[in-house]
């Protein structure tokens, strides 16, 4: 019970390093290219936000139970690459299959980047750090769910950042994703304090 | 050695066969949206395969919606008004329709998914359209880039159509256009002699429907196509009528002047062609034979930029200008236009100044 205990303390403590210390999308620039497109409305970012905890959390379980329970007794964790994908695309696969059929608006207005989703570099990079980091099975629920929530949360205040800017006067050269990526480096750096306020 | 090699195939290949397998099971399941009912104008009632778009269920219970673009969303022509279900206005519809249509629950029906039970409005005339197989049995060149193409009906074998509508010409893939497309074109043939129809087709650079008109349609030639669809038709009212069309838009009048002439139409009736120059006028003849029959029918042919040695003694200029020359003032006239979207803008402003009302101003504007 202490070991679970223990764990279960871990699992809180990693998720919340995920979304701030740790912030996938803000230190290691992962998952980069929808957050620059989709971040345009609030309503849409939280909509492809939500899509990306979903799938995050439940593709790191899954990642996780097909390298410990299939790879590597088989002694084929070079294989996880190619695994982890198929995994990830099924999933996806699923969840489009489940938003066309219950929320069609939220599915039309992720349009093309719920697929994307797919070949989100965050998603297959969170399953791939839960690997490398040694994570329990417990911990990895925290971990993608953690991962998830971080880049829900930068993509959202983006987007809020971004829906205020839109009345502002940005410089020609700048509009679009050159402010953003701007924003985007200041956001990472702000993120950085987080670190000073945990330890 | 190849025992583990086997394993290892085995067992990766089986994974992805397990996930193939729940994709299979969860498509049945929760993209199985059962037998849906659609009940259209309150009286008729169909039931689809739930899942396809409302354009193609209704086409497959032969209603045929007009469409140009064949269900992608960006012409903007298949617009019905659903009054139940249909979820909400989805972002690639509102950039097509106006405040007043999203208001009145107008949607594009390549749009809206059938996922339950529908109502929807359409015209009543739309449950005459039907879906036509004919062959080309002649071929004619009207100028040096204009046809006409005369479609002799095999099934069914007559089309019920008020001069004035058109039909929409499925065009196969051929080589540079991959896909299917359906293009509209006027009926420009008696409506009496309905075995057949001709269609006037001006040949458009890079155009994919006329391309595979000029260059890969043969007399004998199988087509099909769907209408008759529009309500651009000769207004049954005592007022005189002027006509104006550019290009390919005498198409419809060719048409509506049959249909006077059967019925001894003694309305005062000025129809103006206007063309670039003088070898893109054409079918002459057969307006002198109109004007022969119908006394009070008059065909004023309008040349832009005649060239010097063409000897052109009739009108010149824009046919806009050529309308203000010929009348003072229009009211209690009614207007007919058929045309490019140009023409037609340029035309009803001219009208409109000349006195006749909006709501009198008929037209069939092809982008």
């Amino acid at each position: 019970m202490n070991g679970l205990g223990a764990e279960l303390w871990q699992a809180v403590v990693v998720c919340f390093a995920a979304v701030f210390t740790n912030n996938i999308l803000l230190t290691t620039f992962l998952g980069m290219c929808p957050f620059t497109s989709v971040s345009r409305e609030v309503r849409t970012a939280a909509g492809l936000g939500g899509a990306v905890v979903f799938v995050m959390t439940f593709t790191c379980l899954l990642n996780w139970m097909a390298y410990h329970w299939i790879l590597v007794p088989l002694g084929l964790e070079f294989f996880r690459f190619i695994l982890f994908i198929i995994i990830i695309a099924a999933f996806v696969q699923v969840v489009e299959m489940i938003l066309d059929r219950f929320s069609p608006r939220l599915y039309q207005n992720l349009g093309i980047f719920l697929p994307l989703i797919t070949v989100n570099c965050a998603i297959l990079g969170a399953s791939l750090f839960m690997v490398i980091r040694e994570y329990s099975l417990i911990v990895t629920i925290g971990y993608g769910f953690g991962s998830g929530l971080g880049w829900l949360l930068a993509i959202l205040a983006m987007a809020g950042i971004r829906q205020r800017f839109n009345e502002s006067r940005v410089p020609a050269g700048l509009q679009g994703p050159g402010i953003t990526l701007i924003i985007a480096g200041l956001m990472a750096l702000a993120f950085i304090g987080f670190t000073g306020v945990l330890s | 050695m190849v025992l583990e090699i086997i394993r290892d195939v085995l067992a990766v290949s089986s994974t992805a066969a397990f996930l193939t397998l729940i994709l299979v099971v969860c498509e049945g399941l929760i993209l199985n949206y059962g037998s849906c009912e659609v009940m259209i104008n309150g009286s008729r009632k169909e039931t689809v395969q739930g899942g396809k778009s409302l354009l193609s269920s209704l086409q497959e219970k032969k209603i045929f919606i007009p469409s140009a673009c064949g269900g992608r969303g960006t012409c903007g022509v298949c617009k019905v008004k659903v009054l139940e279900g249909g979820g909400p206005l989805l972002p690639t519809e509102t950039p097509l329709l106006t405040k007043q249509e999203q208001q009145a629950g107008v949607r594009l029906s390549c749009q809206v998914k059938v996922r339950g039970p529908l109502a929807i409005e359409i015209p009543e005339e739309l449950f005459r359209v039907r879906q036509y197989q004919a062959r080309c049995s002649r071929i004619e060149d009207l100028t040096y880039d204009m046809k006409r193409f005369t479609f002799e009906l095999t099934e069914p074998d007559t089309i019920p159509f008020t001069a004035g509508q058109y039909v929409q010409l499925r065009c196969p893939p051929y080589k540079g256009s991959r896909e299917e497309v359906m293009r509209a074109y006027s009926i420009a043939s008696d409506p009496l002699e309905n075995r057949r129809i001709d269609l006037i087709i001006r040949r458009v650079p890079k155009g994919i429907c006329t391309t595979w008109c000029f260059e890969y349609l043969r007399e004998g030639d199988p087509v099909s196509f769907t209408g008759p669809f529009g309500d651009f038709y000769l207004r049954d009212t005592q007022t005189p009528k002027l006509f104006i069309a550019g290009g390919s838009g005498i198409a419809p009048f060719v048409s509506i002047l049959w249909q006077m002439k059967h019925a001894d139409d003694g309305r005062q009736t000025v129809f103006f062609f206007g063309a670039n120059r003088t070898e893109d006028l054409c079918l002459l003849d057969e307006m002198k034979a109109f004007e022969q029959a119908l006394p009070n029918f008059r065909f004023v042919p309008v040349v832009a930029r005649p060239a010097p040695e063409s000897r052109w003694s009739g009108q010149t200029g824009l046919v806009t200008e050529a309308v203000q020359r010929s009348f003072e003032r229009l009211d209690g006239w009614e207007g007919y236009l058929c045309g490019g979207p140009g023409m037609i803008e340029a035309a009803i402003r001219v009208l409109r100044q000349m006195g006749i009302p909006d709501e009198k101003i008929y037209y069939d504007k092809f982008a």
